[in-house]
């Protein structure tokens, strides 16, 4: 929580953490990303959602370069990311970006030969190349964040979905990334376990995280998200207040949306 | 009829079965060892991304994969000195033979392995900022090994029998020496019989194992 208060400090409203410029996508001759902007700023919570398929897991892999945009830029702290792993030049690389952006998924993605604690470990010891001891220190800081301190020694098949998700965000958390993008974190998930998950995502929200969020959870998405945007057929249809966007939509395609979804 | 055994007198030449032991012992591990590395450069190779290397890689796998080894083993110590225009030793013939043989295998059982690990791991890996290759040592080989390890033992297993086909090239391995012994005593029941004893001797307490590792990793999975 002490860590979470020291970045919050550290945020300066305005600043422009991650940017997508003009952002295209195709797959041979499908384009699903069809010129995107989006500025993300520091403490910003934005929350896309739109209709299956229409490319909100392609536009937040995108924002990581976990799929390479077929046309436009990724700027992070206001400088272009090149196509290659390491930094070049004027260019970010992408490793870089990584190391600064971390990002949920949906199927959790743990690393099942690893126990709870390497899981959240691995990314400071290999990555940044931190002391063991200290990289320990910081896991069991997260891991006690969201509440699975006690199980640091377990091996992730032996964890509930619920859990599994919480050590994924730990995961990404001991990064200590500047942005977090989550894909339906909580699809996956048995119903009773969703509200342990999006809690601890309120909790990022509340002190400061940067977060792009791809939910489906309306109500949650109202509460947490600074800006709301409705993605549909790969443009951006729809952005504003999560009170514009979901508690009182204009658009008749965003209105049918939010209506299946509230429920 | 009745046959009368007399393992007596063939048992006089056990120096000979254990020392043809030994050398199949020897030609086993080594063309094991030897193919590993080739296995995992062809494996890598494979997955390279690099057509050229993909499809060399291919048509090794192919020729070996495709063609006996007794074939591959006749080939390789009288067909190929006179392509290269030098004699080859049949040692070294054997030891060339059953390590490319054996690679080719491997190369696919590790590459299947590899495919199979879940992509969202390798994007795990990345999204923490992993590079390929550390993804790949840390995160995709240790899941992908314990996967393959399996069907890396058969296989292994067929390699110590395939190991027998040396003795058509002269290499004085079990098979080899049983047939020496059959020649020295006329007792082809019992010199053969005593080779396949000590086949099963071998390889029965290995395969026992391999089938306890398998249930051991389907339990942990
Ligand atoms: N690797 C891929 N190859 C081909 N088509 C893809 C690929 N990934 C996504 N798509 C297509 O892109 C579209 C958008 O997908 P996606 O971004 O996953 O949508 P969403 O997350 O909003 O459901 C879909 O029509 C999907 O079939
Ligand atoms: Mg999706």
């Amino acid at each position: 929580m002490e860590r979470m208060q020291h970045m919050s400090k550290n945020t300066d409203p305005g600043e422009a953490v991650i940017e997508a410029i003009g952002l295209h996508k195709s797959y041979g001759p499908i384009e699903v990303l069809k010129g995107l902007d989006l500025k993300l700023e520091r403490g910003e919570v934005v929350a896309l959602i739109g209709p299956s398929g229409s490319g909100k897991s392609t536009f937040i892999r995108c924002l990581n370069m976990m799929e390479i945009p077929t046309d436009g830029t990724i700027r992070f702290r206001q400088k272009p990311i090149g196509k290659s792993f390491r930094d070049k030049g004027a260019h970010l690389g992408i490793g870089t970006l990584r190391r600064h952006v971390g990002m949920v998924f949906q199927h959790f993605n743990l690393f099942p030969h690893k126990t709870v604690l390497e899981n959240v470990t691995e990314g400071p010891i290999v990555v940044c190349g931190r002391p063991k001891r200290e990289a320990e220190a910081l896991a069991m800081e997260l891991l006690n964040q969201v509440g699975l301190a006690e199980k640091h020694a377990a091996y992730p098949n032996h964890l509930s979905g619920g859990q599994k998700q919480r050590v994924a965000i730990a995961r990404a958390l001991a990064m200590e990334p500047e942005v977090l993008l989550l894909d339906e974190v909580t699809s996956a998930l048995d119903p009773e376990l969703v509200g342990e998950v999006l809690a601890v995502i309120r909790n990022l929200a509340e002190n400061g995280m940067t977060m792009a969020i791809v939910t489906h959870e309306m109500a949650f998405a109202a509460d947490v998200a600074s800006r709301v945007i409705f993605l549909d057929q790969g443009v951006i249809a729809e952005t504003g207040t999560p009170e514009d966007v979901i508690l009182n939509p204009q658009n008749p395609r965003l209105q049918g949306f939010v209506a299946r979804f509230k429920g | 009829m009745t046959y009368t055994w007399d393992f007596h007198s063939v048992w006089q030449y056990w120096d000979l079965f254990l020392w043809g032991l030994w050398i199949t012992v020897v030609y086993t591990l080594g063309s094991i060892a030897f193919g590993v590395a080739i296995g995992f450069a062809t494996c890598a190779a494979r997955l390279s991304g690099s057509m050229i290397l993909i499809s060399i890689a291919r048509v090794y796998q192919e020729i070996f994969r495709c063609t006996p080894l007794l074939v591959q083993l006749l080939w390789f110590y009288y067909a190929f000195p006179l392509l290269v225009g030098a004699s080859i030793d049949n040692r070294v013939a054997a030891m060339l033979t059953l390590s490319l043989y054996v690679g080719a295998f491997y190369a696919e059982i590790f590459r299947g392995a590899i495919v199979s690990i879940d992509r969202g791991q390798r994007e795990a890996a990345a999204a923490i900022g992993m590079s390929p290759w550390q993804s790949m040592t840390r995160i995709i080989l240790p899941q992908a090994m314990k996967r393959a390890l399996p069907a890396f033992i058969n296989q292994s297993v067929i390699q110590f029998k395939n190991t027998s086909l040396v003795s058509v090239i002269s290499v004085a391995d079990l098979a080899y020496m049983a047939a020496v012994v059959n020649g020295q005593t006329y007792r082809p029941l019992e010199s053969y019989t005593l080779m396949a004893f000590l086949y099963i001797a071998m390889l029965l307490p290995i395969t026992q194992a391999a089938d306890w590792v398998e249930r051991r990793l389907r339990v942990s999975d």
